[in-house]
Formats: structure tokens, sequence, C-alpha cells
């Protein structure tokens, strides 16, 4: 084999394997990509129903409610502006408190309620995650114009 | 006093620093030996100066100096003393003073086993690491400074996070730094190498050392973090895909091109533009991940510190760096030699492969990670890049480099026949083939994937088992210890693929809410509540919870998650209790109380899980053995000869 059809076969070997992963990476965008919806945007109806995403904001005082199975809990997540009711099973995280920054990822029903398959952790008790901090922030800003 | 005395070496270490980046650099340029001399002294000077700092640092935790900022805000009279040392590196601005002091750490290491290196080399080598020192030391100095005191004094410290305090946080940052930091070495043997013009073999002998001890800490670094999350954090997973854990991942990946790279520089001379790249890259990415830590554009518990002004400087570090170093190769690299030609099947080209299945796999996980912060910064919106993503795309990319693991090593350099190596390999894609189908029918239910995971596995080991009988015939006391060195950390992979294809494929996980006497089981294994009862720890109050773990109805033993309530910072945390074996880890945490009796329970059963980290700890020993062998010793002393009578 001559050294330029060697060339080639190695240049071609490594823009396969690029055009596979260009490939892998698409798909994997396609379908993975999740994003993220403040309350506000939830109640305007901007958010998919049955697709996964992502919500943020506090959860309101004393909106905790556990159901009778024990392992269920119901919260509502709000921006100050608008809110919506959360449902999750399973166990929540350590820092997940009443009047605190939340941020958790599932699925919005046709009845309005977003069951949650995830409830993410926060690592500090003074931390805010930046989305939830995020959706009251817009929810603010939003108030401000609509007053002027 | 002592804060001040820290403060004041920092800053006499930031002009050392200016005199180490800079007269040696100009010397070997110009040919000054006086100023190639002040490299070593320099270097020893700086570490000096840092020790020191650090020290100072130590003490102000040990004695409770609240009255230093950074004390006062993680630690606290009750913090225990082995996490009051560890609560150093507990913070933004200990953990950036623990980076420099591993900085300074490398850099004398360099100056004092560099003995057989031409001096010009050494001089270059540790100017290029003083400019990287004086970049870290403005940016601590500047921005970041643990010793800022605080007036008045804090009666008390607002207490270590408590995520923090446990025994795998000791050890996980240190590992990680000394990784990361340790690229450094390798990035300056690369501009050094750009520098002088010689890039040849003997650049790439010198460097392989380093960034061999370099990647074992990092791999050491990324396992304990991935077991403290396991265990800590209570979630049972052991890697989210999360963007700080993709930050250590990147530069491994890279590192780990870098290190077969540079074995095909040293045995043949090719590859010298593409190691100097990925030399590049790897100290690059080092940095791009600490700016994502550090920055807070991540959320994250590593995400310690949201002052922009911090990122910023990173940023431009990095930029820095990254422009600066890409400038130099551009005037230099075409001046560079091809080196020894190799055919279209040979070690090199198998190795080629290998470079190019983990530079591309680091892209994903890179563009991946980036993805959401980009969208973000353009306004498009907010998202989040999750573990399917990269699944999706990460694994079927490491799937064709562990099939190439197997025949990699024995393939002959420069012009290799395959059909030998695949007859040698028959015995061993049989044993994988056998075991890949037995083992999932065996084990708990047929999945093609499994069935992948293990065959890829046994494949590799296969390998090795293949590559150690070739050579009995040759006396296998005569195998050197790289060579060793190699094959161990192969194994290593193996073991890792076997403990990620068996937990992912039966982990067993419920949450369940039990009262006393109720019993759960997960993958044959019972657990029965009895009940959760007060105690205190020295700065916590817990809620100790006791369940009887039993299989086939024989009482094994008792296990006691908890449940903690720090007094200063009221943070909850959760101590999870794992019964660990060999072949499988059972994991209980306690979720909340439900009713007076009742508590949400979160059961696993993990099978082989320990095998991820034990194949990690496996891959780090591989790199240790493969840099004790005698040649670099010896070679070097061969170059030093050849030098002295050139």
């Amino acid at each position: 084999m001559k050294p330029r059809h060697k060339r080639f076969a190695l240049i071609g070997g490594g823009i396969a394997v690029l055009g596979i992963a260009a490939a892998l990476v698409l798909n994997a965008f396609q379908s993975n990509l999740v994003f993220f919806f403040t309350p506000t945007q939830v109640a305007a109806g901007e958010a998919p129903i049955g697709k996964t995403f992502r919500i943020g904001g506090m959860v309101k005082e004393a909106s905790l409610q556990r159901q009778p199975d024990g392992l269920t809990v119901r919260f509502i997540v709000t921006d100050t502006a608008k809110e919506f009711p959360v449902a999750y099973k399973g166990i929540l995280p350590d820092l997940f408190r009443e009047g605190k920054g939340v941020v958790a990822q599932g699925k919005l029903g046709e009845d309005g309620l977003f069951t949650a398959s995830e409830v993410l952790a926060k690592h500090d008790e003074n931390y805010m995650p930046p989305e939830a901090q995020h959706a009251v922030d817009q929810a603010g800003k939003a108030a401000k114009t609509v007053k002027q | 006093m002592i804060p001040e005395l820290g403060h004041f070496a920092l800053i006499l270490a930031l002009l050392v620093a200016l005199v180490q980046g800079t007269l040696p650099l100009a010397g070997a340029a110009r040919g000054s030996r006086a100023w190639i001399a002040v490299a070593r002294p320099a270097a020893q000077a700086q570490f000096l100066l840092v020790a020191f700092a650090f020290g100072c640092l130590t003490w102000a935790f040990v004695s409770h100096d609240f009255s230093v900022a950074y004390v006062a805000q993680h630690s606290n009279s009750r913090l225990p003393l082995e996490y009051r040392l560890s609560g150093v590196w507990g913070g933004h601005e200990g953990s950036l003073l623990l980076w420099l002091f591993m900085l300074s750490g490398w850099t004398v290491a360099v100056a004092l086993f560099s003995r057989h290196l031409p001096d010009a080399m050494v001089a270059r080598v540790l100017g290029v690491l003083g400019l990287i020192t004086v970049g870290f030391l403005a940016f601590i100095l500047l921005t970041s400074n643990p010793f800022e005191r605080l007036l008045p004094a804090a009666e008390d410290g607002r207490d270590l996070n408590p995520l923090l305090q446990d025994p795998g946080l000791i050890f996980h940052p240190p590992m990680l730094y000394m990784g990361y930091v340790g690229f450094s070495v390798a990035f300056a043997f690369a501009i050094a190498a750009l520098l002088s013009g010689q890039l040849d073999a003997a650049w790439a002998r010198w460097s392989r050392p380093w960034t061999t001890t370099a990647w074992a800490f990092l791999t050491l670094g990324i396992a304990l973090g991935s077991w403290w999350a396991y265990y800590e954090l209570g979630w049972g997973g052991w890697w989210f895909w999360d963007p700080v854990e993709n930050a250590s991942f990147l530069p491994w990946l890279v590192g780990t091109a870098l290190i077969h790279s540079l074995a095909v520089t040293e045995k043949r001379g090719s590859f010298k533009n593409w190691t100097v790249l990925l030399a590049i890259a790897a100290f690059s990415l080092s940095l791009l991940g600490t700016f994502l830590v550090r920055s807070g554009v991540l959320t994250s518990v590593h995400a310690f510190a949201t002052d922009p002004r911090r990122g910023i400087f990173i940023l431009i570090l990095l930029a820095i760096v990254v422009g600066a170093s890409l400038f130099l190769f551009a005037l230099r690299a075409p001046k560079v030699g091809l080196g020894g030609r190799f055919g279209l099947v040979s070690r090199e080209s198998l190795l080629l492969m290998n470079n190019v299945l983990l530079v591309v796999a680091t892209g994903s996980v890179l563009l991946g990670t980036l993805y959401p912060l980009f969208i973000d910064a353009l306004g498009l919106g907010k998202l989040s890049v999750g573990p399917p993503y990269f699944n999706a795309v990460f694994v079927p990319l490491m799937v064709p480099l562990l099939i190439l693991m197997a025949p990699g090593p024995l393939a002959r350099w420069k012009h290799a026949d395959m059909r030998p190596v695949l007859k040698q390999l028959v015995p061993a894609f049989v044993a994988a083939l056998l075991l890949g189908v037995a083992v999932p029918l065996l084990y708990g239910g047929w999945r093609p994937l499994t069935a992948l995971g293990v065959l890829l596995a046994a494949w590799i080991a296969g390998g090795t088992g293949v590559a150690i009988a070739g050579r009995l015939r040759g006396g296998l006391s005569g195998q050197p210890l790289h060579w060793w060195g190699m094959h161990l950390a192969h194994v290593g992979v193996a073991v890792f693929v076997v403990g990620v294809t068996m937990v992912s494929s039966y982990q067993e996980e419920k949450d369940v809410r039990m009262a006393p006497d109720d019993t759960v089981t997960v993958g044959g294994y019972t657990f029965r509540f009895i009940g959760v009862r007060k105690e205190m720890g020295p700065n916590y109050q817990a809620m100790v919870g006791e369940l009887e773990l039993s299989r086939d109805g024989k009482v094994l033993r008792t296990m006691k998650p908890e449940k903690r309530a720090y007094l200063t910072s009221a943070m909850p945390m959760t101590e999870a209790a794992i019964d660990t074996g060999l072949l499988r880890d059972v994991y209980v945490s306690l979720g909340e109380p439900i009713d007076e009796r009742a508590w949400s329970v979160r059961v696993y059963y993990k099978p082989f899980v320990d095998w991820i980290w034990g194949g990690c700890l496996l891959m780090a020993l591989g790199g240790i053995v493969a840099i004790s062998d005698r040649r670099y010793r010896l070679k070097r002393r061969a170059a030093a000869l050849q030098g002295a009578t050139a």
C-alpha cells in the first residue's frame, strides 16, 4: 500500500469515528435534553404535557402533604407569581424544606399535576439552586413590568 | 499574627515565582548558565514558602482562630480534629491554596528528581511551572485570600458543611488535585520541548513517568469522589454525569490518551505533534474544570462561591494558557519531523485509534457539559443534559476501545500481521463468549447489553492472559515492570467494566414505609425494621435506625443507618449503612419519620458495585508499577552521558 493510500485510510477512519459520534450526539440530543420552565411559564401553557422537563421555584409554606401510603408527597411550587402542584413518590432529599428553593424533574399530566421522578438535592442550607432563583427573579421582573 | 505570616509568605512566594517564571526561561534562550541555575533554588524556596503558608492556615484551623474569615466560615469549636485538618480545603480559598501547594510540590519534585536531565531543559520546565504558579498566586492574593481577617472575630465558626465531614473528603480533594495539577508538569515538559525545539523521544521519556503519576493520582481521586458520593450522599449511585464529575473526567480521558500517545513518541518517535497537543489539552481541561467548579456557573456540591470576579480570573488564565501554548505550537509544529513511519496495521495505528476514540469521547462529554451553559449564555432558555445523553453517546464510543484493548498490546510496532495475533486470541474470545452468555443467564435474566459488558471484560482479561502466556517461555521474571504495569491497568479496566455492567443490570432499589417488625426484601436479602433511637455525636444529634439483615432466614448482622442533625448549621444528613461484600453491597438509608413509629426507608441491592472502585484502584496501581520501571532511571543516566559527551 502506498503512503498516500495509507494516509487516506487513516484520515477516513478518523472521519468515520467523528461521523458516528456526531450521529450519536444528535440522536441523544433529540431525546435527552431536559428543558427548564418556571411556574409562570407552566401557567401560561408553555410547558409540554407528557414530556420530561424541570421546574424550579420555592416550596410554598405549609403546602407539604403526605399521602396515606406514607411515601407519596404533594407540595406546591411557586415563583411568587404563579404556583402549581407537584407529586413525588420516594424519599425527599435532606434539605427539602417548605419556604426554600427546589428543583424537580418530571412530567406534567393532563390534570395539571406535575409528577416528579426526581427532586434535586441541594448541598448547603443557604444555597439556592440557580434555576429556582431564576424562576423567582423572572416572576419579580414580570411583576415590575406589569406595575409600570 | 500567624495568619499574617501566611499571607506574607504567599506574597514572597509570588515574587519568587516571578523570578522562577522569567530568569530561567530567558537564561535557557540566551544560554546564560547563571540564569539557568536560578531555576532549582527558586523552585525550592517557592515550595517552602507555600508549605509555610499552608501550615499557617492549618494552624488557624487547629487553634480555632475564628478571627480568620475563612476559618469562621468552615470550622466550629466542636468540629473534631481530623475534620478541622481537612476543613483547610473544605472551601473555595483553602482548596485553591491546596491546589497551589500541590503545584509547588510537583515543581520541587521536578527540581529534585531531574538531576539527569539537561539543565536548560529543567530550567524551561521549571520556568513554565513558575509562570503557572504566578497565575494561581495572583488569583489567590487578589480574589481569594484565605487569610483575610474577620473583625470583630466570630464567637464561633459556622461549621464545615456536614456533607464534607467524612473520611472520604479527607483524601478525595488532595488526590484529585495531585492529578489535576500533575498535568501541569506534562504541560510544562511539552512547552519546554516546543521552546527548545527538541521534540524527540528523549523528551517523551522524561515526560512519561510524570504524566503517568499524575494520571494515577487523578484516577484515584475520581474513584474516591465516586465512592464518597455513593455512601455519603445517600443516593447509592456511583456516577451521575454531574458537570463537576465531568470536569474531572475530561482531563482523565485526555490524560489516558496522552499516556498512550507518549508511549508511541518514546518508542517510535511518531505522534510528536499530537502528543504535545494532548499535553496542552490535558492541562487546559484541568483549568477548565477548575473554572467550571470554582466560578459557580454550575449547580453542585463543589460550587462554594459565586463571585463573578473569580470565574473571570480563571477564564482569563485559561485563555492565556490555551492561547499562548497553541500560538507557540503553531510556530514550532511545522518544523517537527514525522518520526518513524508505520504500517496501516501496527501497534501505532491501534494506539492511534485509541487516541481518536478517547478524544472524540472527550469531545462528546465536553459538549454535553458545556451545552447548557452556552444555551443559557445566549439567552435561549435553561436546560440540562442528563445521564441518558452521556450513556447514549459515551458508552457506544467506549465499546470499540475496549475491543481494541486485547489485540493492542499483542500487535507489533511498525508493521503488524494481525493473523497470528487474532489466532492467539481465539481462546480468549471463546472464553469471553461463553462467559458473556453464561453470566447473565445464571445471574438473573438475559439482557444483551449485560452479555456484551461481561464479554468485553472477559475479552480484555483474556487478552492479558494470552499476553502473559505468550511471554512464559521468555521467562516472566524478565518482563520489565512497565509491561506488568500496563497489563495490571488493563485488567483494572476489565474489573471496572464488570462492576459497571453488573450493577447497572441487576441492582434493586426500594423506597418503603417501615414500622417496627416490617420487612422488605431486595436481591434475596431481607431487612427487618427494629426501630429508631436517639444518640449524640460530637457535633450532631443522630436518629439511629436499627435493621436486622438476613438471608434465607439466617440473620447476618444488624445495620445502623443514621439521620444526623448538625447542631451549628441545623443541617440534616443521611448516613447510609452498607454491608460490603466482594460480590454485592446491601445498602440502607433512613428517609424521614412518617408517624410515631414508622419511617421511610431506602434499601438497595448492588451486585459487584465495589468492583468499580477496585478496577480504578488496579488502574492507578498499574500506573505506579509502570513508572517504577528501572529503564526510566537507566536511560536518563544514558541520556545524561550522551549529553556530557556531545
